[in-house]
């Protein structure tokens, strides 16, 4: 019996060492980026360190006057991350509402349709996507980026196996009895009850969106309507050692931070939504 | 009064096809459309040579049989596959021993908390700028080469980006660091959905840890697996942000890091309208083929009653 305590202990300590060092393995390059974008050029090229400099201030007000429309490029991926999250939710939680409150024919083919579609990348549409676009004339404009987040099949897939677990049907009867309209029970009875599901998709969806490199740069062309994404590609084809490394630093970290703050206030929502939708239990 | 009752439901249902209308009209116009364009377009010549625009004619499969012809699609396939397995490796291996360790109720890892929101984070950062990160980290004067450096571990700097298989390691140690915390917490709960009374037996019978993990654990976990499996291999066909940005979608050194969608990014810019079309049809398929097998293992159906 000691023996096999002492065995646990020693497997302990070794998942101990294994899981410290692959969370260094994964904060250490956020170190680093933190800490280089407080250093000046100067000190940037002298060599290595983790101790922060004093120059963030001066890195981030150059970046702002530089060249590159930071600040617009911000704003631009926080309208279109803001909109096509509502949207997403909005709409995703909607669709799952027709499919799981209603009995209709063809509910079963729809749903199975919606769960065919959901693993198809966007990818393989973006030539008749960009296509669509020229048709429509709406190249530069955030339209084609933000209106087709009203079709998310993943979204919905996730909605639809909370809604089934977490609305009861008693409670739709009952704001029908009161004469209350289809539309309006579910704006104002599923809705609310669905608010932690929504909270949790609404941070998937921005940071989606947030992120989105691809269809973006097939879309967006005049500078002031691009997003970050785009911007930091523009700065990796720049030619690079011309410029000022704080200033590199400042703009990456620029682009990371906003999400980590906001990733370190609600992780404990965020890591556990990641299982409750894709995966069967 | 049978009758009206029943008039009542239908009343209600019919905005089951109401609440339907956003996401289809949506998904018509934005995606659908777009697909059938795509296949459209993959059966025509159409592309600029020079100032001169070529087609669009119609070429029936010729376009598929350049692509397949033509020797690129092979070698940005290959490129590919070989990231992608260089990093799923380490992530399915490490995935299953932290989720082992965490669901492990003899080993009480403290502390779970932290580890999950720690090894969780890099998915949700920007790949592209995870990847200009790298890239200015890893230059010849980044600090990466400094640090070794002064650490006298190399005596000169080395060029990460020069090499074939230094420019894949780093990419596919990338995908590693951002999706390795995704699959733990998914094998996580595909672990804590396993009876208590299957381990509880084994132990009473004496089986070793070991044992209880490949005997009991990895074989009910299939589903869950084969799930995280196929869709992370979609993930690796659609690898794109991170090799677009590290090599500045180039490719290099020699088109070794080049990925099929960098590949279909290329005649999207230089509108070589065809043979999109015929790389995002095989695309396509191949993505479906991988579907199918997820839909079969899960078993989606069940679900959907």
């Amino acid at each position: 019996m000691k023996k096999n305590i002492g065995s646990i202990g020693i497997r302990r300590a070794i998942a101990y060492i294994v899981l410290v060092f692959f969370s260094i393995l994964c904060l250490f390059w956020f170190v680093l980026l933190l800490v280089n974008s407080t250093r000046s050029n100067g000190e940037l090229a002298g060599g290595f360190t983790l101790i922060p400099s004093r120059f963030f201030v001066i890195n981030m007000t150059n970046l702002f006057k530089g060249s590159l429309p930071v600040v617009r490029g911000m704003l631009n991926s926080l309208i279109i991350a803001a909109l096509s999250s509502i949207l997403t939710v909005y709409f995703s939680t909607m669709t799952a509402y027709a499919l799981t409150v209603y009995r209709f024919k063809g509910r079963t083919a729809i749903l199975t349709f919606i769960l065919a579609i959901m693993m198809i990348p966007t990818q393989v549409s973006a030539l008749g996507f960009v296509n669509l676009v020229g048709a429509m004339g709406l190249e530069d404009s955030f339209i084609p980026l933000i209106v087709p987040a009203v079709a998310s099949p993943v979204t919905f897939f996730y909605m639809k196996q909370y809604m089934s677990a977490n609305l009861p049907m008693s409670l739709i009867e009952a704001a029908r009895m009161d004469g209350a309209g289809e539309f309006k029970t579910f704006n104002m009875v599923c809705l609310p009850l669905m608010k932690p599901a929504i909270a949790v998709q609404m941070i998937f969806a921005f940071v989606a969106s947030w992120n989105n490199y691809f269809i973006p740069s097939l879309v967006l062309y005049k500078d002031e309507k691009k997003t970050l994404p785009i911007l930091i590609a523009q700065l990796r084809a720049a030619d690079f050692l011309k410029f000022d490394m704080g200033q590199v630093y400042a703009m990456i970290a620029f682009s990371i931070f906003p999400v980590i703050v906001v990733y370190l206030f609600l992780s404990k929502y965020i890591v556990g939504g990641v299982t409750a939708g894709g995966v069967k239990e | 009064m049978v009758k009206k009752e029943k008039s009542k439901i239908g009343r209600y249902n019919k905005w089951g096809y109401i609440f339907l209308i956003p996401f289809f009209a949506v998904f018509v116009v934005f995606q659908l459309i777009p697909l059938f364009n795509t296949i459209y377009n993959s059966f025509f010549e159409n592309y600029m040579s020079g100032l001169t625009q070529i087609g669009p004619n119609f070429v029936g499969l010729g376009n598929y049989k350049e692509l397949l012809s033509n020797g690129d699609l092979g070698v940005y396939f290959k490129n590919t596959m070989i990231m992608w397995v260089m990093g799923f490796i380490p992530q399915i291996f490490f995935s299953l021993l932290f989720a082992a360790w965490f669901t492990n109720p003899s080993l009480k890892i403290k502390g779970q908390r932290f580890f999950k929101t720690v090894i969780y984070l890099p998915n949700l950062i920007m790949a592209a700028a995870f990847s200009m990160l790298f890239f200015t980290l890893f230059s010849r004067v980044g600090p990466i080469n400094k640090m070794l450096i002064s650490f006298g571990l190399i005596a000169k700097p080395y060029q990460f980006l020069s090499n074939v298989w230094s420019t894949r390691a780093l990419i596919a140690f990338m995908n590693f660091i951002m999706w390795f915390g995704n699959t733990t917490i998914l094998l996580m709960a595909g672990m804590l959905g396993i009876s208590k009374d299957l381990y509880e037996a084994a132990e009473v019978d004496g089986a070793t840890p070991t044992q209880i993990f490949f005997r009991i654990t990895l074989p009910l976990l299939k589903p869950i697996f084969v799930y995280v499996m196929i869709t992370s291999l979609i993930g690796g066909l659609q690898m794109y942000d991170v090799p677009q940005i590290l090599t500045d979608g180039t490719g290099d050194p020699m088109r070794s890091s080049m990925t099929l969608i960098m590949y279909l990014n290329r005649h999207l810019y230089s509108k070589n309208y065809g043979l999109a079309g015929a790389l995002s049809v095989i695309l396509l398929l191949i993505t479906a083929v991988l579907s199918l097998i997820v839909f079969r293992a899960m078993d989606f159906k069940k679900e959907t009653k």
